[in-house]
């Protein structure tokens, strides 16, 4: 069957079947799978033919893991292109960072990080953010744990979650949720101290 | 190592939008498929869903996977059965 052709419940069926029929559509996904990354492939440098196929073969085998997740809410290939677009970019931007350290990103990341922000000399800073940050120099220093301070200064310098993971030997979803648990404890000391969501918002919309 | 100004804003912003309960990536991602399709439908979403947009407020990689996804869903249209050579 032609892979334009199948429906969802066609997918499930021949993804969960064995031998020959299961193969087929193995071979038929991977090949539409392959040529949507190949039509995205300009959106990153380093690209090759065979790093799209690992990516591919990678997507197939979690999709075969993860089959019954599949609630039937998308089309069966809007689903397996976002897996695959995730494993995609979670290779790259592994391969990104990979020389860099958590150290690398956090080395004085803590209240010495504002310090030298609130003294750089390109900063341009009015009163009302002078305020908010100078309450965030001693509340990222009193109010976070030594890992959730790691997490949320490495997410604000641009390292990847995953990459995160890997250094803290952790997974993404528990590195999230201490980036998480980080901000919800700085907004919540904030609001302790007199300063309230609409005055930050309306501090640094700008 | 300096954190600079548009790191701090990023830190701002993302505390002002910063909820209670927020849905992890691994919940996005099981979910961005049908929020993508209904945002290229112009379909409005479910309430189920609305967790998805703030996710994507929120968390820059989430956001670049599904820019991506926007991108190829509106590629995979054009895929009329082997236009292309098969892969190897
Ligand atoms: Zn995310």
């Amino acid at each position: 069957m032609q892979t334009t052709q199948r429906d969802n419940e066609a997918w499930l069926a021949d993804l969960n079947a064995r031998g020959r029929i299961q193969q087929q559509a193995l071979t038929d996904l991977g090949d539409a799978l392959f040529r949507t990354l190949g039509r995205i492939r300009a959106n990153w440098t380093y690209v090759d033919d065979s790093f799209l196929e690992d990516v591919v073969q990678e997507t197939l085998m979690q999709i075969l893991e993860k089959l019954e997740q599949f609630q039937g809410k998308s089309r069966f290939l809007t689903w397996a292109t976002s897996i695959a677009i995730h494993i995609a970019l979670s290779k790259l931007r592994r391969k990104q960072w990979q020389d860099i350290s958590l150290e690398d990103i956090t080395l004085n990341g803590d209240t010495t990080v504002v310090d030298n922000f609130m003294t750089g000399d390109e900063v341009e800073i009015n009163r009302d953010q002078s305020i908010i940050i100078d309450r965030m120099h001693s509340l990222i220093d009193s109010e976070l744990s030594d890992k959730q301070r790691t997490v949320l200064l490495a997410e604000l310098k641009g390292l990847p979650q995953v990459r995160i993971a890997d250094l803290l030997d952790s997974n993404r979803n528990a590195v999230y949720k201490m980036g998480h648990d980080a901000r919800k404890k700085l907004k919540q000391a904030l609001e302790d101290s007199g300063l309230g969501i609409e005055d930050i918002n309306s501090a640094f919309s700008a | 190592m300096t954190l600079d100004k548009k790191q701090i804003n990023g830190l701002m912003q993302l505390i002002g939008l910063t909820r209670d309960s927020e849905i992890n990536c691994d919940q996005c991602l099981n979910l961005i498929a049908e929020f993508a399709e209904r945002e290229l439908a112009g379909k409005s979403f479910p309430e189920s869903l609305e967790k998805v947009e703030h996710h994507l407020s929120i968390c820059r990689e989430c956001c670049e996977e599904y820019r991506l996804l926007i991108q190829a869903l509106k590629t995979m249209d054009e895929d009329e059965p082997d236009p292309s050579p098969p892969r190897l």
